[in-house]
């Protein structure tokens, strides 16, 4: 059942997926060629309405690809849809657990399901329980424990056979801050001492830059960007602003900022001066020294490395917080 | 983590009883629940009941009670995909969807459960009606179990796939399946007697296989035995859960 060693755990080719309603069609994901190897840990960056969510459903056998192929875990989504979920571990934009049961009955019911004896059902849920903080409130019904605690919830049980590639959509949406970082600290702990493979799905720009290794940017159905976060931001450079006490001063700070910063873009609005370049910060000092020794008067300097943002305002002419309109908690679309 | 080996190889039997056990779960922890579909066929017992002729004998009560008992049983198993729209909505459905349990035993499981709730509704009816000159034959009752309870598995499963169809559109479910239940019911004689219906509606009362259900419970609970009657009610309820099965599935495997 288990093929030992698969060159990538995840592999798509030209993987897309139409959906019509009311003779609209929307194409939702556009061929999409992913691969992903064994222990990488990558987010799917992307706003709403992105396709991260359908890529996830058809990566997971929950929906069919109109064209394209892809493969989890070596086995084919269409042909193969039994051996793909016997290898994965899903925890979709929904609450996995039935709002009406009890936490441990649905750990131990998931486990069963993945072949475990009772015993060790109990065991593998009683584990999991422990390790999301969740003993105390195994015994409630779903429906009354706390947003936070429902999303470990719904995390563990994605976690009972220890699955070899771990898919998250949203985890941490509608969570608080606290219950979010805590999440993004099990993610990676999980990633570190297990070597899961986890492809986690988020328009937090934060997360995705805080949690992955690697980040996908989807937009409109496409990959825009794959790369480190690290690469990404730097790929577009430091931002250094300067406030300059008149508009003669900063033609000037442009003139030598320009000079002195090669390959910079600068950009002049009045007495402000933006400047960015690869490693800009590392030349802001000098550039403040050359200028201070020209004579002229710096009033405001501030030096910020891109953000995710920045890389998606740059790639898309759209701010991903813009477009980041109320995500909605739609459990399941059809 | 020697915990996580798998010791059994799932099969169609362990997946069944793994969805149907789970569905139980909130049943077992809250029993007042299956009171939600009784509500109204107490109500109709209260109601009915008094005006029943008195025929000195109780046999008015004893006509009417398996009525009843089939009313509830249409009720609760007509409402049980409401719990599926709920979890197609939370997630849950989504959830076991890509688990390894196979589609038939997400089916199957989640209709034989249905027989569990009516059991526990019938015997609230009896005893209810018990001390008021109604007869309890527990053999002829037990059998009528059995034809009931191939009835509700049907009437389940057919109303989980009206959830699937329905899916993100409660007021389809609820429209179509407060369409239905009453003519049913009515059609069925299980009210009134349709003796002296006129012939059309006698022939789409002969079309309703609650019909035959009803008939073949009522001597039951009686404690007679008339072999054909008894005959015609296991046939329609297992034509009702074979129909319901088969629906079922397809609904189940379309809708993924
Ligand atoms: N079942 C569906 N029927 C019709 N349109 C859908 C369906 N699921 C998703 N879509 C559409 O596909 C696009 C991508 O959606 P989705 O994959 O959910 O994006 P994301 O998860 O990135 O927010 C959206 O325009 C959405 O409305
Ligand atoms: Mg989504």
């Amino acid at each position: 059942m288990l093929p030992s060693v698969v060159a990538m755990m995840i592999r798509t080719r030209g993987l897309t997926r139409h959906f019509t309603r009311h003779q609209q069609t929307v194409e939702a994901v556009r061929g999409l060629d992913l691969d992903v190897r064994e222990g990488e840990l990558v987010a799917f960056l992307g706003p709403n309405g992105a396709g991260k969510s359908t890529t996830l459903r058809m990566l997971t056998t929950l929906v069919a690809p109109t064209s394209g192929t892809a493969e989890v875990a070596g086995y084919d989504v269409v042909r193969d849809q039994r051996d793909v979920r016997r290898s994965i571990g899903y925890v979709g934009q929904g609450n996995g657990a039935g709002h009406q049961q009890r936490g441990r009955d649905e750990l131990v019911s998931q486990a069963r399901a993945f072949g475990l004896s009772r015993a060790a059902a109990g065991a593998r849920a009683d584990e999991l329980l422990e390790a999301f903080d969740l003993t105390e409130h195994a015994g409630r019904p779903v429906s009354t424990l706390s947003g936070g605690q429902r999303r470990r919830l719904d995390v563990a049980i994605g976690l009972v056979q220890s699955p070899r590639v771990l898919f998250l959509d949203e985890p941490s949406t509608g969570l608080d801050p606290q219950n979010r970082v805590n999440l993004q600290e099990q993610v990676r702990r999980l990633h570190r001492e297990q070597g899961t493979t986890i492809v986690l799905t988020t328009h937090y720009l934060e997360e995705a830059d805080a949690i992955a290794d690697r980040v996908v940017v989807i937009d409109h159905g496409v990959v825009i960007a794959d790369d480190t976060a690290v690469a990404l931001r730097s790929g577009l450079g430091d931002l250094v602003t300067l406030g300059l006490a008149s508009e003669a001063d900063a033609v000037t700070a442009a003139e030598r900022g320009a000079r002195l910063v090669p390959g910079a873009s600068v950009e002049r609005a009045g007495a402000v001066v933006r400047l960015r370049a690869p490693r800009a910060s590392e030349a802001a000092a000098g550039l403040v020294t050359d200028l201070a020794a020209t004579g002229v008067a710096i009033a405001r300097l501030e030096v910020t490395s891109a953000t995710l943002d920045d890389v998606f305002l740059e790639l898309t002419g759209r701010s991903l917080r813009e477009s980041d309109t109320a995500p909605t908690l739609e459990g399941a679309p059809a | 983590m020697s915990t996580l080996t798998p010791t059994l190889t799932p099969t169609l039997v362990t997946d069944t009883w793994n969805v149907m056990t789970r569905e139980l779960k909130p049943v077992f922890r809250e029993p007042a629940s299956v009171l939600f579909a009784m509500v109204q066929p107490l109500v109709f017992l209260a109601l009915f009941a008094p005006l029943l002729p008195d025929t000195g004998d109780g046999s008015a009560l004893q006509w009417f009670v398996p009525g009843i008992v089939a009313m509830t049983t249409l009720m609760g198993a007509s409402f049980t995909g409401a719990n599926l729209l709920q979890e197609m909505v939370t997630g849950s459905h989504e959830r076991l969807l890509v688990s390894p349990l196979s589609r038939t035993s997400l089916l199957v499981g989640r209709a034989l459960k249905e027989i569990v709730p009516m059991l526990m509704q019938t015997a609230i009816i009896i005893a209810v009606c018990t001390p008021f000159s109604f007869d309890l034959h527990l053999g002829g009752v037990l059998l009528a179990m059995v034809i009931m309870a191939a009835f509700s598995v049907g009437i389940g499963a057919l109303s989980f796939a009206l959830a699937l169809v329905s899916r993100g559109q409660d007021w389809l479910f609820w429209t179509v399946q407060q369409t239905l239940v009453f003519p049913l019911l009515l059609l069925a004689g299980v009210l009134l007697p349709l003796d002296g219906a006129p012939g059309w509606l006698r022939f789409l009362s002969d079309l309703n296989p609650l019909t035959y259900v009803v008939e073949a419970v009522r001597p039951l609970f009686a404690g007679s035995y008339p072999l054909d009657t008894i005959g015609a009610g296991l046939l329609a309820s297992a034509l009702v859960a074979a129909l319901g099965l088969a629906v079922g599935l397809r609904a189940m495997r379309a809708s993924s």
